[in-house]
């Protein structure tokens, strides 16, 4: 099952998030976050920073908020489950957050082991307060990436754009 | 190992004899009462009261996104053990402007006083060596906190410090525990600050 080009929907989600003075790219990296990244990478203006779990970017970004910049967090789904103690932060901080969920465990998806968290990523996110906004097919993704971005940082909220594997396309094995 | 006797609320004293040179971040429990006592609860201190392992990863945020200014992170050895693999996102990025201070008393002080790791075998100035921070040192008594003071100054960063202390009772200081408040008080003051140094 093929989805966009993950080449051209990264670069619009990328261009969007420039436009919106996002400088940090913290990442885990997942298949369908790895054009995204690297246009991060490659960008001079934005820096892609590696990080050993998702949570730790939830804190990154509290971080470069403090001193008056922005951050978004790049994961896969599954990722989601190290985050929800760490988004007690968002909350009682009122941090704006803005995390992009790249979905396993979703439509299509062939491994057994990807199902558990990738169900349970709206559940989870919706405990800790993150608004969600999810992308099923390519005309969602640009009015989703914009609500995201105005949804953290004008609306000082904790923020998912959820990538569907309905839009990505499912991993084939 | 010996046994260490540094009191830990003398610790920060010599390390940061003049703490508005930096921007600090402090983890939870009696690292951020320490770091709150040092500062009076300066708007240039963010102190955790939850969240976890959230303070090496909120100062490398801090250090990346303002790499002219100096960032330290205030915190414990349990702190830094929930989340040890910030260590190797630290030595990732290399931010220079990065000190991080662990003041490691074998503890978890805030539930009862609980044996830790590091009251055991794990060593964490070797943990952030080998996660590949460039510039790490461990200290355990008054001469090494002297040590410790001048290598936060001159030794390359990111840099890490474990300070081994007794166990013993924190600063006694009642500092915020509104995180929503901290941010506003920390960001207000930095946007202060950008204003003057942008003249």
């Amino acid at each position: 099952m093929a989805g966009p080009e993950p080449q051209d929907w990264s670069r619009r989600v990328f261009d969007l998030l420039v436009e919106a003075g996002v400088s940090l790219f913290a990442y885990v990296p997942d298949a369908g976050n790895r054009a995204l990244v690297d246009l991060a990478d490659a960008h001079n203006e934005t820096r892609a920073v590696l990080l050993s779990s998702e949570q730790e970017g939830i804190a990154l970004a509290a971080g470069a908020d403090l001193v008056g910049a922005r951050a978004v967090v790049c994961m896969q789904s599954s990722g989601v489950g190290n985050c929800p103690n760490m988004l007690s932060l968002v909350r009682g901080g009122r941090f704006p957050m803005l995390l992009i969920v790249t979905m396993r465990g979703d439509y299509g998806e062939m491994n057994p082991w990807q199902y558990p968290m990738g169900q349970a990523v709206g559940p989870v996110l919706e405990a800790m307060g993150v608004v969600t906004y999810r992308v099923e097919d390519a005309g969602d993704l640009e009015p989703a990436a914009r609500a995201a971005i105005d949804a953290a940082w004008r609306g000082g909220q904790g923020v998912a754009l959820v990538l569907s594997q309905k839009f990505l396309g499912a991993k084939p094995f | 190992m010996t046994e260490p006797s540094l009191d830990r609320r003398e610790v920060l004293g010599t390390l940061f004899p003049d703490p508005g040179e930096y921007l600090m971040v402090a983890g939870l429990a009696g690292s951020a009462r320490d770091a709150a006592a040092l500062t009076d609860e300066s708007d240039r201190l963010f102190a955790f009261g939850g969240a976890m392992g959230g303070a090496v990863p909120m100062g490398l945020g801090m250090a990346l996104a303002a790499p002219d200014r100096k960032v330290a992170v205030v915190t414990g050895d349990g702190e830094l053990l929930m989340n040890a693999g910030a260590l190797a996102s630290v030595a990732s990025t290399m931010p220079d402007n990065l000190s991080i201070v662990c003041i490691d008393n074998g503890r978890h002080g805030e539930t009862g006083g609980q044996v830790g790791h590091t009251a055991r075998r794990t060593d964490l100035a070797k943990l952030a060596e080998g996660a590949g921070m460039p510039s790490t040192m461990t200290v355990a008594d008054a001469a090494g906190l002297g040590a410790a003071a001048a290598f936060l100054k001159d030794a390359p960063g990111p840099r890490f410090v474990c300070v081994r202390v007794a166990p013993g009772p924190p600063a006694d200081y009642k500092r915020s525990w509104d995180p929503a408040e901290c941010r506003l008080r920390f960001r207000r003051a930095w946007r202060e600050a950008s204003a003057v140094r942008r003249g």
